[in-house]
């Protein structure tokens, strides 16, 4: 039993973490740090650098672009890439759609999608949740009707993040009306140029637009897109989810906004004090590094025990990440909100002058509320936290 | 990074384990705190036999050479099984006390019956006033010839009750909470002077309280520099506060597996309990304590043998303050999904969150730590 990392990978850390210092452009890595929305290009940028180094899909099989690092290894590349501001490597491509290709599609399929994959050269996105299947995914209604050569797709998709940059689609789709409903269900892949297919942006409570909903007229597939089998999709579906939950604790990020909450609790006062010498803040502070600590040796046990059990199946107990990896993030973008106070509030917006004089507040200030408003959303998403505990109810505790 | 046992370690798991789950059934365990000494002598001399009570001195010192995973193999064992004797007191605290601080000496004279079971130690720091301050000393010693004379009152000192040595934090020199002028004296419990009066705690472990009137200490019962003891005493409360987490682990463990026991077999409108969502969410969101607290512990041992002082107290501040966390809501819950059945002596459950309780006020609560570690600037400075 030793916490220390071995010298190796104590070598393996400072080389990424100089890579990502001096290879991913800076004003990238501020903006995730300030909190600053991300550009198109500022993710497809990075994730070029990384494929270049040939480290944009370190999670996949050696044969089709992965690293063969251990699990500690990729733990130590996430942790550090977080850390440094970098975005990751684009999840739906390598997190989610890449690995069930990997798992389940042909050799056609995955010579045909999976090097554009690893390349960013396609844009993916995930169309998984519909207006009336939230939780209970297993209820989703879009159809795949097979006509000749082809699926003819119709229904909706919603909460579809990133869709406005995407090239593809992996949905779900029922292909058999009259089974139970997990067993009707494909795996599709769908060019989101292909007429029928139609965009629409949700604007979210932070005033962003990051998620859409997408619809599907008559949108025609051919039946090489499906894949795998006909109806095992829900099969395919349950273990991209698995693997979901296992980056969701994102230790990284929640260290680097520890950084940045003490660094703006340095500036900002209260009354004579700094916020950092606030007893009630210093102390809510606290909690959250010691729930961060327990969760990073909490992931560090699960991603060791990985040694154990064999790769490629996720531990149930990633449920635990994902409940508190989202209460902790969450925890910190209030801990940015207290710092800030009433310079939470002012927006950038025009005002009724159309004046475009900056309001009175730090220039850190504006995307603190934004952001605490957007992180709602992490344990909503990926299996809402009451999803998690019925995993683990189920799946760990046996009830 | 590596959270495997070696052979040994597991080893000393299995044979750890054995003798709790053979010994330690409720009734035993009631049988034990209903003795006069409230714990079972018998398995003390177990202990010695498997080597538990060696297992921290170094094997110089006639010790086993074990480190901080050793101890908390053992604690953590002692903990599911609720274990009554006082082998904190003994092995790490007043071991502690002998390891960190000890002369060649007196290691040799006091090691030995340790790990042979014939001698029971116990750390009396705790004041009327000093609550969790280890500064705030008011018993006092004062030279006298060549040797010291104390005096004062020193209380809840857990194993107290059969200690035969206690170690006795005095001041020497200072103010009432000066750092300076703590020395720490080696008291034969039957001394004269000594009073000791032992009482049954709330968790069903047994305490003392001891007052100390004219009593006199040779000079080779004075460990190390009698006006710098505090840093000793620090370092081996650390060493304390990670074994109490790592038996506070052993509990809530416990608390979670009988409670899921529960849960599968209770009926109730003719289902089982854990059949219904607003209780599996409870157990979840236990065992997403348990395993928070399990990651905490395991980071206290690791942190447990560390040279750095700041370092040390800042990691023991958190994983007391996660422990202290989870073991509540463990405990809490643990009685809740019982039932009246929870509440009842007749039943472990209860016992174990009254020994959980206790683990929080032990060396710092939960509050305690965590103001604490905000007054060290958190855990990353």
């Amino acid at each position: 039993m030793d916490l220390r990392f071995s010298p190796e990978e104590i070598a393996f850390r400072d080389e990424v973490r100089h890579f990502f210092n001096t290879e991913i452009p800076e004003a990238i890595r501020r903006k995730t740090i300030e909190g600053r929305k991300l550009e198109k290009a500022d993710i497809v940028t990075t994730h070029k650098i990384l494929h270049k180094k040939g480290w944009a899909t370190p999670n996949w099989p050696k044969e089709w672009g992965g690293c063969g690092w251990t699990p500690i290894q990729q733990y130590i590349f996430m942790e550090e890439l977080q850390s440094s501001g970098s975005p990751q490597p684009l999840q739906f491509n390598v997190q989610m759609c890449g690995p069930v290709l990997i798992q389940f599609a042909s050799e056609a399929m995955k010579k045909k999608f999976l090097p554009r994959m690893a390349a960013l050269e396609d844009w993916w996105c995930q169309g998984f949740s519909e207006p009336g299947s939230g939780s209970d995914l297993a209820s989703l209604k879009t159809t795949a009707k097979r006509d000749g050569d082809h699926f003819v797709v119709n229904g909706q998709k919603i909460w579809t993040t990133l869709a406005q940059y995407a090239d593809w689609i992996f949905c779900l789709v029922r292909t058999d009306m009259a089974a139970k409903k997990q067993e009707g269900i494909s795996f599709l892949l769908i060019d989101m140029k292909t007429p029928g297919v139609t965009v629409r942006p949700i604007q979210t409570i932070d005033g962003s637009s990051e998620v859409n909903e997408v619809f599907f007229d008559d949108v025609r597939v051919p039946v090489e897109n499906l894949v795998g089998q006909e109806n095992k999709g829900w099969d395919y579906a349950k273990f991209l989810l698995g693997n979901e939950r296992v980056g969701i604790a994102r230790v990284g990020v929640s260290k680097e906004r520890i950084r940045r909450i003490k660094e703006l609790a340095r500036i900002e006062r209260d009354g004579d004090r700094p916020m950092i010498e606030n007893p009630r803040f210093a102390e809510k502070l606290a909690a959250v590094e010691i729930e961060l600590k327990a969760l990073e040796i909490t992931q560090l046990r699960v991603v060791a025990a990985e040694r154990n059990r064999g790769t490629g199946k996720p531990d149930p107990a990633s449920s635990v990440l994902k409940i508190k990896g989202s209460e902790i993030q969450q925890a910190t973008t209030e801990l940015l909100l207290d710092i800030i106070g009433p310079y939470a509030a002012p927006t950038s917006m025009v005002d009724a002058e159309g004046s475009n004089e900056p309001p009175v507040a730090p220039d850190y200030a504006g995307t603190i509320a934004p952001a605490y408003f957007n992180w709602r959303k992490i344990s909503i998403y990926g299996g809402s936290n009451e999803i998690q505990r019925n995993i683990i109810a189920k799946a760990v505790l046996g009830l | 990074m590596d959270f495997d046992l070696n052979e040994e370690q597991r080893l000393l798991k299995d044979s750890v384990d054995r003798l709790m789950a053979a010994e330690y059934t409720f009734e035993k365990r009631k049988a034990y705190a209903a003795s006069t000494a409230g714990s079972s002598d018998a398995l003390w001399a177990k202990y010695a036999e498997l080597g538990l009570l060696a297992l921290p001195f170094a094997e110089a010192d006639g010790g086993i050479g074990g480190g901080p995973t050793e101890i908390m193999i053992v604690m953590e064992a002692l903990g599911r099984a609720m274990a009554l004797e006082p082998y904190l007191a003994t092995v790490v605290l007043g071991g502690g006390i002998l390891r960190h601080g000890g002369s060649a000496e007196q290691k040799a004279r006091v090691i030995a019956g340790v790990a042979a079971g014939e001698t029971r130690l116990a750390l009396a720091t705790q004041e009327k006033q000093s609550r969790y301050d280890l500064a705030d000393v008011q018993t006092t010693a004062r030279r006298a010839g060549n040797g010291w004379v104390l005096d004062g009152e020193k209380g809840v000192v857990y194993g107290g009750d059969v200690a035969d040595k206690i170690f006795v934090t005095a001041r020497t020199g200072g103010g009432r909470r000066d750092r300076s002028g703590i020395g720490v004296f080696i008291v034969d419990a039957k001394a004269s002077g000594v009073t000791r009066r032992g009482y049954v705690t709330q968790d069903g472990l047994r305490a003392a309280q001891f007052n100390f009137a004219g009593v006199g200490v040779a000079s080779a019962d004075v460990i190390g520099d009698a006006g710098n003891g505090l840093a000793l005493v620090e370092r081996v409360v650390d060493e304390g506060i990670a074994a109490l987490c790592a038996e506070a682990v052993g509990v809530m463990d416990m608390m979670h597996a009988t409670t899921l026991d529960y849960l599968k077999t209770r009926k109730q409108f003719g289902v089982t309990i854990g059949s219904f969502q607003a209780v599996q969410h409870r157990a979840a969101d236990m065992f997403v304590a348990l395993e928070q607290a399990r990651s905490m512990a395991i980071f206290a041992t690791m942190m447990a043998a560390s040279d750095d002082a700041k370092e040390r107290a800042r990691a023991m501040s958190a994983a007391k303050v996660q422990v202290g966390r989870s073991g509540r809501q463990i405990g809490q819950e643990a009685v809740q999904l019982h039932g009246g059945i929870g509440m009842t002596m007749e039943y472990s459950v209860g016992h174990a969150f009254k020994r959980m309780t206790m683990i929080d006020k032990l060396y710092g609560d939960a509050d305690h730590h965590l103001t604490r570690l905000a007054g060290l600037g958190g855990l990353t400075g």
